[in-house]
């Protein structure tokens, strides 16, 4: 080392290895709080948080539901704890965020083509919601019958 | 050869799990996570959830949705991880807990749904 530093001070030109330098921005792990659309992107992963949430608190159910009547009945004082109620609102909100940003998503991963004509993407989401409608409404007939 | 990938089997889950979860969470979450607790709604009784439960069909139905939207989980919290907090090195442990979990839950809604 120190014998090319002489001779590049001297002037001469000697071989030196080649080093690439890869150009790397530094990201900051925050990065996605900066604007709405990246905030949006990473609240909509998120959404699958409180998702999984949800299928434990079903797990739950089914647990009491399996062992007692008197289990069942202990399931619902816990699911008044006003701090799970809080977040399954909180919940409420993000799976909803789920469905419309999925529903949305459909017409660009699934463009719908009609006589080599791309159909508008309402029409194309349109029928998901109609889906979730009558399912939503046919569950809560089987619930609450 | 390239070795292959087994990202599509895993993408399938997820999208799956996605419509899963877009279609039928928000009415169960909203019954018996909101609803029912807050009073807005008669909670139904142990009886009728039994009758209901009883039937293969609705096993079926709460299999789909505790398995599936788990694995959607799993897809999308592991890449979360790895791009919104830059966690790309630990890759494997990652991949290990998210997929575990989804499996591990899995198994329980088929022991529970099995032995009801």
């Amino acid at each position: 080392m120190p014998a090319v530093n002489q001779e590049t001070t001297k002037g001469v030109t000697s071989y030196t290895p080649f080093h690439p330098r890869w150009y790397r921005p530094h990201v900051s792990v925050y990065w996605w709080l900066g604007e709405w659309h990246y905030l949006k992107f990473i609240l909509r992963e998120l959404s699958s948080v409180f998702v999984a949430v949800f299928v434990i608190e079903t797990l739950f159910l089914l647990r009491a539901l399996r062992h007692s009547p008197e289990a069942y009945a202990h399931f619902q004082q816990c699911m008044g704890n006003p701090l799970l109620i809080g977040l399954n609102i909180v919940s409420l909100f993000f799976v909803v965020f789920h469905t419309i940003t999925w529903f949305n998503l459909a017409p660009s991963a699934m463009p719908v083509r009609v006589r080599g004509k791309r159909l508008p993407e309402v029409l194309v989401a349109a029928p998901s919601y109609v889906a979730w409608a009558v399912v939503s409404g046919f569950v809560c007939w089987l619930v609450l019958r | 050869m390239a070795k292959q990938s087994n990202e599509a089997f895993f993408w399938l889950l997820f999208s799956a799990g996605g419509v899963v979860a877009a279609l039928l969470i928000p009415v169960q979450l909203f019954l018996f996570a909101v609803a029912f607790p807050l009073g807005w709604l008669q909670a139904p009784s142990f009886d009728h959830l039994m009758s209901l439960v009883r039937l293969p069909l609705v096993r079926v139905y709460l299999f789909v949705l505790c398995s599936l939207p788990l694995f959607h989980w799993a897809h999308r919290f592991r890449y979360t991880l790895y791009d919104g907090l830059k966690v790309k090195h630990l890759t494997g442990l990652i991949f290990i807990l998210c997929y575990g979990g989804a499996v591990l839950g899995t198994v329980i809604a088929t022991y529970l749904l099995w032995t009801l």
